[in-house]
């Protein structure tokens, strides 16, 4: 390049080290220059006066009401990307700076992102871990774990569970729901520990649960929720799968009805990249013994979910072609264009 | 200020106009830092004169007016808005001229304007911008994308000569986002921008327009590759960082 005699030299660089190792669980960023790259601001003077002036008089017509302002807020809070609330919610203070509307709009915010996000946390006492979803609520704050028969105290905006009961025979299901509902567990949190390095399950019953016998219809759900949070190295990403299954017993027919959502969330010195990816799908089996009826079931979900990480695959590798153009030396290169021009 | 920046990095790139809209309205007295500072998606407008289309951007804007670098009118039409000196105005012509055909090599289509104007030191200041839509329904000439936009600004500061040499500052924006829909695999949304800067301290024999104009081929390039490695490598890892696929599944060693 004729350029290799100038002093030549990029002020931000970012130096990337991935290493993966055989159980795929660490990735390393190096940044060098933390440094906020300042964007000059470009103006002459006389811009910027002249525009400062209209934005003056902009200034007097609007002034946000204490319920817009909360409504804002909580827009920013519901919108933080996986893992990512307590820093939103930080910068969001500051911005605000007025403790009563950022404390309104924490109390509202935190439980609908929680939940939406189908957060995990640990329960105190050797219990294991809980799935914060609608699904396994009681009542605001309190929700079922149905693998031990426990319920979790949680306090939403600290994002911890604080206490745990154990739940009542009126939260449970009934002991032939649940036998379904302990098989498809089981089964379910086989393929999830196989599958998914640092995922979590949870089989629900939503609609049925008080069903002493076969005669009617019932429905269970299978939430599962991984997460892969690393924010000192600016990457988080999370994968839910919820599962609704109806148990039909005239036709003894089960059909699944899957949505499975992707996204993540990468930060570097130069920039950042969202990724949401979702699908959805349906298949049906035949209404067995809660054993068989578990085996069946996973099995399908176990199909549906490797075909679409295989279709996710497939996108990615599509990306770079339908998007650039090939390789750069096909065309001529700036400087002969200025004698063509 | 710093607060307010966190905010718009986390805040999904397809939301970048609301988050804006947002903070604007809650830090009115920072208004010009915000609006300077966040790049946003680019639009466009057609020039009355000509039919060609502009890109609209704080740099060729004043008040509610853009001025386009076809006709060097505002829409809508300003009374006392500012303009380019004669001289630059020149240079502004040849620029966007050259750069429409280098963006029509290197994009097959798309949208381009060149801005200037004169700096407080003596210099000048030269944004370059493009626009590309590379949906199904828009400029796409290879892909089946529902929706596939680049937007790139790249803006020069040019110092005053000294010596027969001039010092150019290059800070480059680009803004991606992907979405694809279809049956079989759902929707995919892949967006985000990246931002470098590049200082070279080059000779005027060859002018400004070529030196400009070979710093910015040269940091697309390297733009590109990130973008490669960034956008497709990194996202792509994580996903396999979640959920690896079947085959290493079974290699995998007990939980680390």
């Amino acid at each position: 390049s004729c350029f290799t005699n100038q002093k030549a030299f990029t002020d931000h660089y970012l130096l990337l080290h991935i290493s993966l190792s055989l159980s795929f669980s660490s990735a390393f960023l190096l940044f060098l220059v933390p440094n906020k790259s300042k964007r000059f601001r470009f103006f002459p003077l006389k811009f910027a006066l002249q525009r400062a002036r209209k934005i003056g008089m902009a200034e007097e017509e609007t002034e946000l009401s204490e319920e817009q302002r909360k409504e804002i807020a909580k827009w920013f809070l519901l919108n933080a990307p996986a893992g990512e609330i307590q820093y939103v919610a930080k910068d969001l203070k500051s911005v605000l700076n007025d403790d009563d509307v950022y404390n309104e709009a924490v109390s509202e915010a935190f439980p609908v992102y929680n939940k939406s996000h189908m957060i995990c946390l640990e329960m105190p006492g050797r219990f294991g871990d809980v799935l914060v979803t609608s699904y396994g609520e009681l009542q605001d704050n309190e929700y079922l774990d149905p693998k031990t028969a426990q319920v979790a105290i949680v306090d939403h905006v600290k994002q911890v569970c604080t206490e745990v009961r154990p739940a009542t025979d009126e939260e449970l299901p009934s002991p032939y729901i649940e036998e379904y509902r302990c098989a498809l567990d089981i089964e379910m949190s086989k393929y999830v520990g196989e599958a998914y390095p640092k995922g979590f399950c949870s089989v629900y019953c939503t609609n049925g649960k008080d069903v002493e016998g076969p005669g009617s219809d019932f429905e269970l759900v299978v939430v599962i929720s991984a997460a892969r949070l690393s924010p000192q190295n600016f990457c988080n990403g999370s994968w839910r799968s919820i599962w609704n299954i109806e148990f039909k017993d005239d036709i003894q027919i089960l059909e699944l009805k899957g949505k499975l959502q992707q996204v993540g969330a990468h930060y570097f010195e130069e920039g950042n990249v969202q990724l949401d990816a979702r699908h959805e799908c349906k298949d049906s089996t035949l209404f067995q013994s809660p054993d068989d009826s578990a085996v069946s079931i996973a099995t399908i979900i176990r199909h549906h979910e490797t075909e679409y990480l295989a279709s996710l695959e497939a996108s990615y590798l599509n990306l770079p072609d339908t998007t650039f153009k090939g390789s750069s030396q096909e065309t001529s290169s700036y400087s002969n264009l200025i004698p063509m021009a | 200020m710093e607060a307010a920046m966190g905010l718009m990095r986390r805040m999904p790139p397809r939301h970048s106009e609301t988050a804006l809209s947002a903070l604007l309205s809650l830090l009115p007295q920072h208004s010009s830092d915000l609006l300077s500072q966040v790049d946003l998606p680019l639009q466009v407008l057609c020039d009355v004169d000509n039919g060609k289309e502009f890109i609209l951007c704080e740099y060729n804007r004043d008040a509610d007016s853009y001025r386009s670098p076809w006709s060097n009118k505002y829409h809508p039409p300003l009374e006392d808005g500012p303009y380019p000196s004669s001289e630059l105005r020149k240079l502004e012509i040849e620029a966007n001229d050259i750069f429409a055909i280098y963006r029509d090599q290197y994009y097959e289509g798309g949208i381009s304007s060149v801005y200037m104007w004169e700096d407080d030191n003596e210099g000048f200041v030269a944004c370059f911008l493009i626009k590309k839509d590379g949906s199904k329904t828009g400029h796409g000439r290879r892909g089946c994308l529902e929706e596939g936009a680049w937007d790139a600004i790249h803006v020069i500061e040019v110092g005053p000569e000294e010596e027969g040499t001039t010092r150019y500052c290059l800070t480059s924006t680009v803004m991606l986002s992907l979405t694809t829909d279809d049956e079989s695999s759902g929707s995919f949304s892949l967006s985000g921008s990246l931002r470098r800067q590049m200082n070279m301290k080059l000779s005027v024999a060859d002018g400004h327009l070529c030196n400009m104009g070979k710093m910015i081929e040269e940091m697309e390039g390297k733009l590109r590759n990130s973008l490669d490695q960034v956008y497709f490598g990194k996202t792509r890892e994580m996903v396999c960082t979640l959920r690896p696929p079947a085959e290493v599944a079974q290699m995998r060693l007990p939980d680390s």
